[in-house]
């Protein structure tokens, strides 16, 4: 256990490069790696460095995000003590409700922060994917003396185009302290990536936060962190993490990133078995392979009925392909059906699509073709 | 609370005929299917047919049948009021005795009934595979004013010596029962499931405990002199897959029957769930140049050479160029590469070195022990058989007898 820090779940981002895969549901909802969601990772990994006292701010959309977390039994967060807290907006006479920014939604759960134990609060986003546990960044912290670490890794792939909560970080020479913070740069000097996994004095978020929400101020990273990284009256150190994070800021880097698990290393890395993702049990069924199934470079999760072709795929929970089906590079979401003949290259089925007998459907390399939840193509 | 039903689980045996497979472990708690124990079937059965309450009766290392149930949470037992409870024999300040037999094993637990007062028990063994609704049973035991009802399946005649056996009058009343009869007179199997009136079950078995000859146990002892005392006794009978896993052959078969298009077993049904306590593993992946065809795969496994006919358990490796045809091979044991498994259980945690053959045709003049296993190879748990290594077909494989086959069974 640990009862030195405790973790806050910001699942508020927005993201309209997520296009058709966030209609209806949080970036922190959606499914990734086969049989998770993307708050799976954050929630595992503060789990897996024993922290017992989670708050997760819910903004918009956020029904599917509650119908997957449940109790939060699955990751061992139904606690008497602290466990799972769910921080939803609500209104108050100085509170609308609706949170025009992260800063509003960090002061209107603050008595939360308060209530809590613990010292440090390691403040989390949902959308960047690394299985790690905190302990290294803890002690660093506490070490250090600094008032903020932030988690960070070297990422040299930069998408203009599709710029999402880019924070990256330039250090001093000793190559641990940060000389100055870059926010969605349009010429980036580093590559050095915030991994939204950053852990303060919990009195001190207290403070930077009350500061500037009684200024008016909306965006924390814009208008708190980056003035506070320039200003050398705070401590403002990096945590390097060299294992495999994935940014899911578009639809392109959520198809880039999940064809990348059909790497060995990358797969190792972010399911590593020494520290696992926990996620619903849906007490599915084996996968079943059929007489004509044939399955190539495939990543596949339980309750699936395969008797078709699937090479180059992730397949998620309860799949059906059938047999003469052919599906090449693609994602299926869980309860997806592809029925006889059916020809998919570059494809992205969301829950429970189905696709009807002979349909071709192509997408390209760097633009997958996506299909939204429920349709019948 | 009052209950109406309260069912009583018998997860008492070593399993002896399933040999070391159970060595550590009862066998309730062997694995079967992919994903399950055998455990989760009876306990799934109950939570599917709104029985909340539960015991099991062990006395054979209640700590991994313990550690596996937990509070019961992931079969939705954890309950305030009813639940899963493990109960081993216990001392009193007068006396305290192992279980001398399935009737006893209840007898002793009388106060754990008697807290919920219900008006029935159902009583269980845990080594059978089937799904079936308790409901239906007990609806039938109520309509037809029962003092007991047995669920009985038609097995066919010429196998039915090796069953209890319920011979019934045209209403389906059973008037006499005969456990593995040289003649049977109906093929009529008991598949060891009772509901019983308890406190006319508590009655007798009061009696039988007073009887210093009895067994105490149901088949032999409560049964009979229930069908003395002129008791209405019905034989409910039931219709579907039912499989006794008590040995290495039928454990086999079992995990075969998942397999086909229609397979005789189908556990991929939404409307009745087998639930487990799923381990917390990654989707299993299938690299470019394996080959998988009509077999089970679950999560955590990794497949890159040719699996046919096979189940594999969760967390379960197959090496490149390895074939492995007609086998159940158990959590987390790994097959090198360029190996070949034919007719084959793989124990759990087992580690097969590369280029190893398991499930050879024995040589002219060679013999092996299979007198549990028939032709079917086995391997014990945590057995680390290194590369190279021939094993026979119907050979048991434990750390004790390896050195055995790595010596090519030179002295057999």
């Amino acid at each position: 256990m640990n009862q030195e820090a405790f973790g806050l779940i910001f699942t508020g981002e927005a993201n309209p490069y997520m296009r058709d895969l966030v209609i209806s549901r949080a970036v922190a909802a959606v499914p990734f790696g086969g049989r998770y969601r993307c708050i799976d990772f954050p929630l595992s990994n503060l789990v897996n460095s024993g922290i017992r006292n989670i708050g997760l701010i819910t903004q918009r959309n956020y029904h599917s995000l509650m119908d997957h977390l449940g109790t939060g039994k699955e990751w061992d967060l139904n606690r008497k003590r602290d466990g799972l807290f769910f921080l939803p907006p609500f209104s108050t006479k100085d509170n609308t409700g609706v949170y025009r920014g992260d800063i509003d939604a960090f002061h209107s759960v603050m008595q939360y922060v308060r209530r809590s134990n613990q010292k440090y609060l390691i403040l989390c986003g949902s959308h960047i994917l690394f299985n790690t546990t905190f302990d290294a960044l803890i002690k660093q912290h506490r070490e250090s003396g600094a008032d903020i670490t932030f988690m960070y890794n070297e990422d040299p792939r930069f998408f203009p185009e599709e710029q999402n909560r880019d924070l990256r970080l330039l250090f001093e020479d000793d190559g641990v302290t940060v000389k100055e913070l870059e926010w969605n740069p349009h010429h980036p000097r580093s590559n050095f990536r915030s991994c939204e996994a950053t852990i303060m004095d919990k009195d001190l978020f207290d403070d930077l936060v009350e500061e500037a929400y009684s200024r008016g101020n909306i965006d924390f990273v814009r208008e708190v962190l980056l003035p506070l990284a320039r200003d050398k009256k705070f401590k403002v150190m990096g945590w390097r993490y060299d294992g495999y994070v994935a940014r899911i800021d578009s639809i392109n880097t959520y198809f880039m990133h999940s064809m990348e698990l059909l790497n060995a290393a990358a797969a190792k890395d972010l399911y590593n078995m020494r520290h696992p993702i926990y996620t619903k049990v849906k007490d599915e069924f084996a996968a079943k392979y059929g007489e004509n199934a044939s399955v190539h470079n495939v990543m596949m999760a339980d309750g699936c009925v395969i008797d078709g072709t699937v090479e180059n795929s992730i397949v998620f929970r309860g799949v059906m392909v059938e047999a003469g089906a052919v599906v090449r590079n693609s994602i299926l979401m869980q309860g997806v059906t592809v029925r006889a003949g059916a020809m998919l290259d570059h494809v992205i089925l969301d829950k429970n699509v189905v696709v009807n007998a002979g349909r071709q459907l192509t997408g390209y390399e760097g633009i997958p073709l996506v299909f939204r939840k429920n349709l019948t193509v | 609370m009052k209950k109406k039903i309260v069912c009583m689980l018998l997860a008492g045996g070593q399993g002896s005929r399933l040999g070391i497979l159970t060595s550590n472990m009862a066998k309730p708690a062997v694995p079967f299917g992919g994903k399950y124990r055998i455990i989760d079937f009876p306990l799934s059965n109950c939570v599917n047919s709104d029985i909340d309450t539960v015991g099991v009766l062990t006395q054979y290392r209640p700590l991994a049948l313990n550690a596996y149930l937990g509070t019961g949470q992931h079969w939705d037992l954890d309950r305030s009021n009813g639940g899963v409870f493990v109960l081993p024999p216990y001392m009193t300040e007068k006396s305290g005795r192992w279980y001398s037999g399935t009737a006893n094993a209840i007898w002793q637990n009388r106060e754990f009934i008697d807290q919920y007062d219900p008006d029935y028990v159902l009583i269980l063994s845990g080594d059978h595979i089937y799904k079936m609704d308790y409901t239906k049973m007990l609806k039938y035991h109520v309509a037809h004013e029962a003092a007991a009802t047995i669920a009985v399946l038609k097995v066919p005649m010429e196998e039915a010596h090796r069953f209890g056996i319920m011979n019934t009058d045209a209403e389906g009343n059973i008037v006499s029962f005969e456990e593995k009869p040289k003649n049977p007179k109906s093929n009529n199997a008991s598949m060891g499931i009772y509901i019983f009136n308890w406190k006319l079950l508590r009655d007798y078995m009061e009696r039988d405990d007073n009887d210093p000859s009895s067994e105490n146990d149901f088949g032999k002892n409560i049964i009979p002199s229930m069908l003395n005392a002129g008791e209405k006794m019905v034989a409910y009978p039931f219709e579907g897959y039912w499989k006794d896993v008590g040995t290495i052959q039928s454990l086999w078969e079992a995990n075969m029957d998942l397999l086909g298009k229609e397979p005789i077993l189908d556990l991929n049904d939404p409307a009745w769930r087998i639930y487990t306590r799923n381990p917390v593993m990654p989707p299993h992946y299938t690299d470019a140049n394996a080959s998988i065809t009509n077999s089970l795969v679950t999560e955590g496994c990794v497949v890159r050479g040719t699996v046919q006919n096979t189940v594999l358990f969760c967390g379960a490796k197959v090496g490149a160029e390895a074939q492995v045809l007609d086998s159940v091979i158990f959590p987390n044991a790994v097959i090198g590469n360029n190996c070949s498994v034919k007719k084959a259980i793989i124990g759990e945690n087992a580690v097969i070195g590369d280029n190893v053959q398991i499930g050879v045709p024995l040589r002219e003049g060679e013999t092996v022990d299979n007198r549990l296993t028939g032709d079917i190879a086995l391997i014990g748990i945590d057995v680390k058989v290194p590369a190279g290594t021939v094993i026979p077909s119907g050979a048991v494989v434990t750390a004790e007898t390896l050195d055995h086959f790595i010596n090519g069974g030179a002295e057999a």
